[in-house]
């Protein structure tokens, strides 16, 4: 079986400024909810507890509530996780009791009204755990840009490591802002899902910019856009098919990994469908546009015979900003 | 012309053997056990021990699957949980305090495979259950403590030389001396520095008074605050040996915080209690001369008289004791809960070291008719346990203190004397406990996303790539047999998040299948033959496949840094992951093919769809 049998290369980058629109709207629009919406943090950066009970039947969510107001608690929130039985209880940081106090506390209170209910997970992270979390979080975020970008300026070009890394945290700019939008919960593991798919999309990048380095060598006579309509085309099928695995591995987490693993497959989700439109529609015409060329990808001797004419002006910085 | 040389061939079984060797114990599953551990570090693990236990065990013929020992002490693995917990009960009651009988889960896997070191993948705790604490130690308060023993000692010394002073006080972290001659400051310099070199002294005016302030220098509160770390965590050691866990881990964690970690446990709230618990106990003399109504009603409002301080007792009434600490749980060697034999009231009998003894004795006879107080500080507040009446001078070291509400708290408070005092007041400041069905739960969970994502992805692969499609989902189990074996053999933690980090690097993984798959194609349809496609399908695929993997390796490198608990074990097996999949989706699927394709001189069609 063969999806993609393509003759013809398709003229991707024509396109370019159709893809960088769809780029700059969602772009926008994300940045737009994260500003205005701002991310649903969980506990683990916000510091708080966090207490999962589960009972044999239905619960009563709000003779729940009641209880955990009788005790004092009225800034609790209570929800259904996952199934009817099962119930989570959020609370923020408090002064004076420990986190370990707080959960004692409303357990005792949930089962002098029903003993059948079961702790199944607390949560307790104080507010300084939280911010270092986010500090280190956001270092972990940088690491990895930089990380990449290196490797990718030594491997290939540094004109290929910004458009990979401009297309990639669009990408995860993205992910943010469905998170915002859709106020999902952001914690550690949505954090990690998000550094993960970084990692992955730049895989794209990296096998389009491979075909592209290829493609200057063997297609001599033809122009870098070209070249590189050429290499997407040629690797399109690829691209699909991976992403279409990975993705069912993914959905595979979303069906049977219940709700603690929903949002880190949520995020992964969101990041495999806009890496395969980003790592090639978005980061081949930046590469393009910051001028890649035959010359400067080749090495000293094939630079010397490498037509001049190819090599494209820096471009207006506005046009991709 | 598609072979690999000997030795490649023998390398890549070789591998497959090992994988399937390490990854094998982790089918056998667990089943309940129970170890014995000394308590103490003076007792010794050896055969005797095993003998011990399996003589107890036999005698009242309850079964065991298994036993035996090793560096830690002896384990017994049982048929079912019940039998486990009688047996719990059974040697508890019959070793002797010295040795900790916990319940734990032993791996199944036969003799030989443990005695390779082949065990099961380490399960993190929120896949079998328990607690993971994370404890800060208050470090200004080790310091506070560290100077308030300063103004006794200068008391002290300067006493037995016989320098006269005004008086001793404790400004923060720094003790001050007030002197009313500048030479009686000079000799008490003199002794001071000499007798403590590690403290910066200084002089001052303070209205009449001459002041020598003498504060720690940096290296002494480090010194300080080191040690206050290390008594720390060796509390929480015998705190937990007293709750019986089986493999706690208790590590420090930068320079003043402790990881806890309790597998397993099912009571948690009794652990968190007792981990949380920071009690101290003083024993300090009741000022009887100052105890008139007047004075106590005003102590009561926080006027206490100077050299004393104000408690209440259990009856809320307020007792007022001199500032002078008698004796500290420092001195406290042994505790246990007790009933007194006259008044049929809840005890605890404290037995004290030899230092503490000769004090309590001296303290016990010059105080006869007296009233001595027993107190116990936690969190900053001080309860009075009990003020009796010192009837008789008390030698030998054996005291006990009456006033237990009932049994229980007779039994937690011997507790935590007897696993001694913390040097510093620690809080919690992150925990995260994880029922045992939850843990079960989570397992199942992992393990059906896995299974069922890779029965689509091979279904998938297969019909797309035919018998390409076929070796790649081999090389693909090939890999987490890998993966799992070698997460087995460093016995790295797996968590949940370590669970979806197998999903999603198989996942990932097929990417390399798909780059090879998708360039042999490319060179058949270039017109190529069979061969020489999978010749070139494979050497241009590596460059590819190196490079994207790199990048990801960064992110997983990136957060196994900056990544704590489960983040770092999504991104343990993250790159654990890479490793293999780069391994069998060039080297293994490539052996693959050769084998199936590599002798025929004729192929014509190769079946990659």
């Amino acid at each position: 079986m063969e999806f993609f049998r393509v003759k013809k290369d398709i003229p991707f980058m024509s396109y370019g400024r159709l893809t960088t629109a769809i780029s700059m709207i969602t772009f926008v629009l994300a940045v737009v909810f994260l500003a205005t919406r701002g991310l649903n943090f969980g506990v683990d950066f916000t510091g708080g507890t966090m207490i999962e009970v589960n009972y044999p039947h239905a619960a009563d969510l709000n003779k729940i509530r009641t209880t955990i107001d009788s005790i004092g608690l009225k800034d609790a929130t209570v929800q259904n996780f996952g199934t009817s039985r099962d119930v989570l209880i959020r609370l923020p940081v408090r002064t004076g009791l420990t986190g370990a106090q707080l959960s004692d506390k409303v357990l005792g209170s949930l089962k002098a009204v029903d003993d059948s209910v079961q702790m199944s997970r607390i949560e307790f992270v104080g507010p300084q755990v939280g911010t270092e979390l986010y500090e280190k979080g956001s270092l972990a975020l940088l690491l990895v840009i930089a990380g990449i970008m290196i490797y990718l300026a030594l491997r290939f070009e540094w004109r290929f490591a910004v458009a990979a890394i401009i297309a990639n945290m669009h990408d995860v700019v993205i992910i943010l802002g469905f998170f915002a939008f859709f106020q999902w919960e952001f914690n550690l593991t949505v954090l990690a899902a998000v550094l993960a798919v970084l990692g992955y999309s730049v895989n794209e990048s990296v096998v389009v910019f491979d075909r592209v380095r290829e493609n200057f060598r063997k297609m001599r006579k033809a122009t870098v856009t070209h070249v590189i309509d050429n290499a997407i085309t040629r690797t399109m099928s690829r691209t699909i098919i991976t992403h279409f695995s990975t993705q069912l591995m993914v959905l595979s987490m979303l069906l049977f990994g219940g709700e603690v693993l929903h949002n880190f497959a949520l995020a992964l989700t969101i990041g495999i469908l806009f890496g395969i439109y980003s790592s090639v529609l978005v980061a081949c015409p930046i590469a393009m546009w910051l001028g890649v060329s035959r010359a400067n990808l080749m090495s000293d001797v094939e630079k010397k015979d490498s037509d001049k004419k190819e090599t494209h002006p820096d471009p207006d910085p506005s046009e991709f900003a | 012309m598609n072979r690999y040389p000997l030795w490649k061939n023998i390398f890549v079984v070789f591998m497959i053997l090992m994988g399937l060797i390490y990854a094998i114990p982790n089918l056998f599953g667990e089943s309940p056990a129970i170890q014995v551990t000394p308590a103490k570090s003076t007792s010794k693990v050896d055969p005797t021990l095993l003998a011990q236990v399996e003589q107890i065990l036999q005698k009242e013929k309850i079964a065991y699957d298994g036993i035996y020992l090793d560096a830690r002490g002896v384990k017994a693995r049982f048929a079912n949980t019940d039998t486990q917990i009688k047996a719990k009960d059974l040697l508890q009651a019959n070793l002797s305090s010295d040795y900790t009988v916990a319940l734990n889960l032993l791996s199944r896997s036969p003799d030989w495979l443990r005695s390779i070191g082949a065990k099961p993948m380490y399960l993190g705790l929120d896949l079998r259950g328990g607690v993971h604490f994370l404890l800060q130690v208050d470090m200004k308060a080790a310091l506070d403590k560290a100077a308030e023993r300063f103004v006794g000692d200068f008391r002290t010394a300067l006493r037995k030389e016989r320098v006269s002073y005004a008086g001793v006080t404790r400004e923060g972290q720094t003790v001050q001396i007030r002197f009313t001659s500048a030479t009686e400051l000079a000799k008490a310099r003199k002794i001071i520095s000499n007798q403590y070199p590690d403290l910066t002294l200084k002089d001052s005016v303070n209205g009449e008074d001459i002041v020598l302030s003498a504060s720690l220098n940096a290296i002494e509160q480090k010194r300080i605050q080191e040690f206050a770390l290390k008594q720390n965590i060796q509390t929480l050691h015998n705190r937990i040996n007293e709750l019986g866990v089986a493999e706690p881990i208790i590590q420090q964690q930068g320079t003043d915080r402790v990881v806890v970690q309790l597998p397993g446990v099912q009571d948690t709230a009794k652990a968190k209690e007792i981990l949380g618990r920071t009690a101290t106990l003083e024993i300090r003399l009741v000022d009887e001369e100052k105890s008139d109504a007047m004075t106590l009603e005003k102590a009561e409002k926080g006027q206490a008289p100077v050299g004393t301080d104000a408690f209440k007792d259990r009856e809320g009434r307020a007792i007022l004791v001199k500032k002078n600490v008698v004796l500290t749980g420092d001195y406290i060697t042994d505790a246990g809960p007790g009933v007194n034999g006259q008044t049929g009231q809840s005890v605890v009998n404290v037995t004290l070291d030899a230092r503490g003894a000769r004090v309590f004795q001296q303290v016990t006879r010059e105080n006869v008719g007296k009233r001595m107080a027993i107190l116990l500080i936690e969190k900053g507040n001080t309860e009075v346990v009990t003020a009796p009446v010192i009837n008789e001078e008390i030698g030998g070291g054996r005291v006990q203190i009456s006033g237990m509400a009932n049994t229980q708290e007779a039994t937690d408070i011997s507790l935590l004397l007897r696993a001694g005092a913390l040097a510093a007041p620690m809080d919690i400041i992150e925990e995260r406990t994880v029922g045992p069905s939850m843990g079960e739960e989570n397992i199942k969970r992992g393990m059906h996303s896995t299974l069922w994502g890779f029965a689509a992805i091979a279904v998938f692969m297969i019909i797309y790539y035919l018998a390409f499609g076929g070796i790649s989902v081999l090389a693909l189990g090939i890999n987490l047999l890998l993966l799992v074996a070698i997460l087995s053999m460093l016995q790295a933690t797996l968590t949940l998040p370590g669970l979806a980090a197998v999903a999603l690097t198989l996942g990932m993984a097929i990417d390399a299948n798909v780059l090879v798959n998708e360039r042999i194609r490319e060179e058949l349809h270039s017109g190529n033959t069979p061969q020489a496609s999978i010749h070139i399908g494979y050497d241009r695929a590596w460059d590819t496949i190196l490079d994207s993997n790199v990048t990801t390796m960064i992110a997983g490198i990136a957060l196994f840094l900056f990544g704590t608990g489960p983040v770092k074990g999504f991104a343990v097996v993250h790159v654990l992951g890479i490793l293999t999949s780069m391994f069998s989706a060039v080297v293994v699927s490539r052996a693959i093919v050769n084998w199936v394709y590599g002798s025929r001189r004729k192929t014509t069609h190769l079946s990659i769809g």
